[in-house]
């Protein structure tokens, strides 16, 4: 009931619904307690999504993550 | 963006494992990934062995079904006894160990109407069929899957259901991040991996008691392998340094406020307990939801007059000290003898979630058979 993976929106239908897929799957879901409009990605718990993904955040923290390691690659030859 | 090639990325994954081994110094780091979904990434990716030895990862109490005492379980398995019910719950409840040697799945063998459901939406649209039934949700999770039951809740208020009540034992991240980080000595933990999708929910300054009140940095990660790597990283070099901060390593899905939408809405329809039994924890104080006043004609236990049952877990098991931190699985007595996922004795070896049920099916190497 946990292992939540991202979702992307297909379609915004009434009341607070939504067609989402999860790889390749459809299927419907809430969107009454998120700002999202269709292709964005959000994070479902139990066909209720809880955030949006954040694509900039996203990009920052790989870009991130590539400084980090990049920074000394000879302690990663082993 | 595919939003999970990228952070399974191999030479990454090799990388952020050099810079761990670097950032390494002379001495253990015990760190607790406090959430069961950490627990299973973990083992999924090989994480745990590909770790260096210094880095010990202690699994936490964040497995929802593994909290849940067992007299929790009699109480909706008696539910089930009145005649017009059907209670509706997630898939990991169904075979999770009452106190009486019953579970719902069982009880449901023997007549009683179980349905699994996939969201706690599904069980209002399914009294909204069954008008002449009277249909209880067996809400269960911290506060990933509190917002759902909330929703519900609001949505049957909204139809103006008679026959749709919630059974709710929703409990708090914080209070049992507060309960283990009491324990000190015993499960002495240098540092703890926050729960990503419950800091979506409630916003990474929630555990900013954490970090002042008891010296623990803690940084909140995403469950790809970078996510959790790249958080184990942030926690050495805040150990080193003798520092003690909340860290958003999973910025992508987390602010630091959370989602107020469903904060609003879950102050709406719930009320905190004064008090919750936690199997592992004890009693904790304000620390479980249950259906908020305003909402009484939609609370499972005012309709039925449910009675708090307890039980004792079983003698043999010893979920409370894995849940604690202060035992790794293998180290159970009846650890993949007694109890397997086939025939779980404690709630660890149930839910897919569970520490237990991870090692068994990530780490348990059973014993040769000679030929």
């Amino acid at each position: 009931m946990c292992l939540a993976i991202p979702a992307r929106v297909v379609e915004i239908r009434d009341e607070g619904m939504a067609l989402v897929e999860v790889e390749g799957v459809r299927r419907e879901a809430s969107l009454a307690l998120v700002e999202a409009d269709v292709d964005d990605y959000v994070i479902l718990h139990v066909g209720i999504a809880i955030t949006r993904l954040d694509e900039a955040e996203a990009e920052r923290t790989l870009s991130m993550l590539r400084k980090v390691v990049g920074g000394d690659e000879k302690e990663n030859t082993a | 963006m595919k939003w999970m090639d990228e952070f399974r990325d191999r030479d990454l994954v090799v990388s952020l494992l050099g810079r761990i081994d670097t950032a390494c110094m002379d001495r253990r780091y015990r760190l607790m990934e406090f959430c069961g979904g950490h627990t299973h990434a973990l083992y999924r990716y090989s994480l745990i062995e590909a770790l260096p030895e210094a880095v010990e990862m202690v699994h936490g109490p964040g497995c929802p079904v593994c909290v849940l005492p067992a007299g929790r379980i009699d109480m909706a398995i008696d539910l089930v006894r009145h005649r017009d019910v059907v209670l509706c719950t997630y898939g990991d409840m169904l075979r999770v160990p009452g106190g009486r040697g019953e579970s719902l799945f069982s009880a449901r063998a023997s007549g009683g109407e179980v349905r699994m459901v996939y969201s706690p939406l599904d069980a209002v649209d399914m009294a909204e069929r069954m008008p002449d039934r009277q249909v209880v949700f067996f809400a269960v999770g911290f506060e990933t899957t509190a917002p759902a039951t909330a929703l519900a809740l609001d949505r049957a208020r909204a139809l103006g259901l008679r026959n749709f009540t919630v059974f709710c034992n929703h409990v708090l991240t914080v209070p049992a991040m507060r309960a283990i980080a009491d324990d000190g000595e015993e499960a002495a933990i240098d540092g703890i991996i926050g729960p990503g999708h419950v800091t979506a929910v409630i916003g990474s300054e929630a555990f900013a008691p954490i970090a002042t009140d008891y010296r623990l940095p803690v940084a909140i990660a995403g469950f790809e392998p970078t996510d959790l790597l790249a958080a184990i990283l942030v926690l050495l070099h805040q150990i080193n340094a003798g520092e003690a901060r909340i860290e958003n390593a999973y910025a992508r899905a987390v602010t630091a406020k959370g989602n107020e939408q469903a904060a609003a809405l879950m102050n709406k329809v719930f009320a905190l307990r004064q008090c919750f039994a936690w199997r592992g924890l004890g009693e904790l104080e304000a620390s479980a939801f249950k259906v908020a006043d305003e909402y009484a004609g939609f609370d499972a236990e005012q309709r039925f007059g449910m009675d708090d049952l307890e039980h004792a877990d079983h003698r043999a098991c010893r979920c409370a000290e894995v849940l604690r931190g202060q035992m790794q699985p293998r180290d159970c007595p009846v650890f993949a003898t007694a109890c397997t996922p086939e025939h779980p004795l404690g709630a660890c070896m149930v839910s897919s979630e569970g520490a237990c049920a991870a090692a068994f099916r990530y780490e348990h190497r059973p014993a040769e058979v000679e030929a």
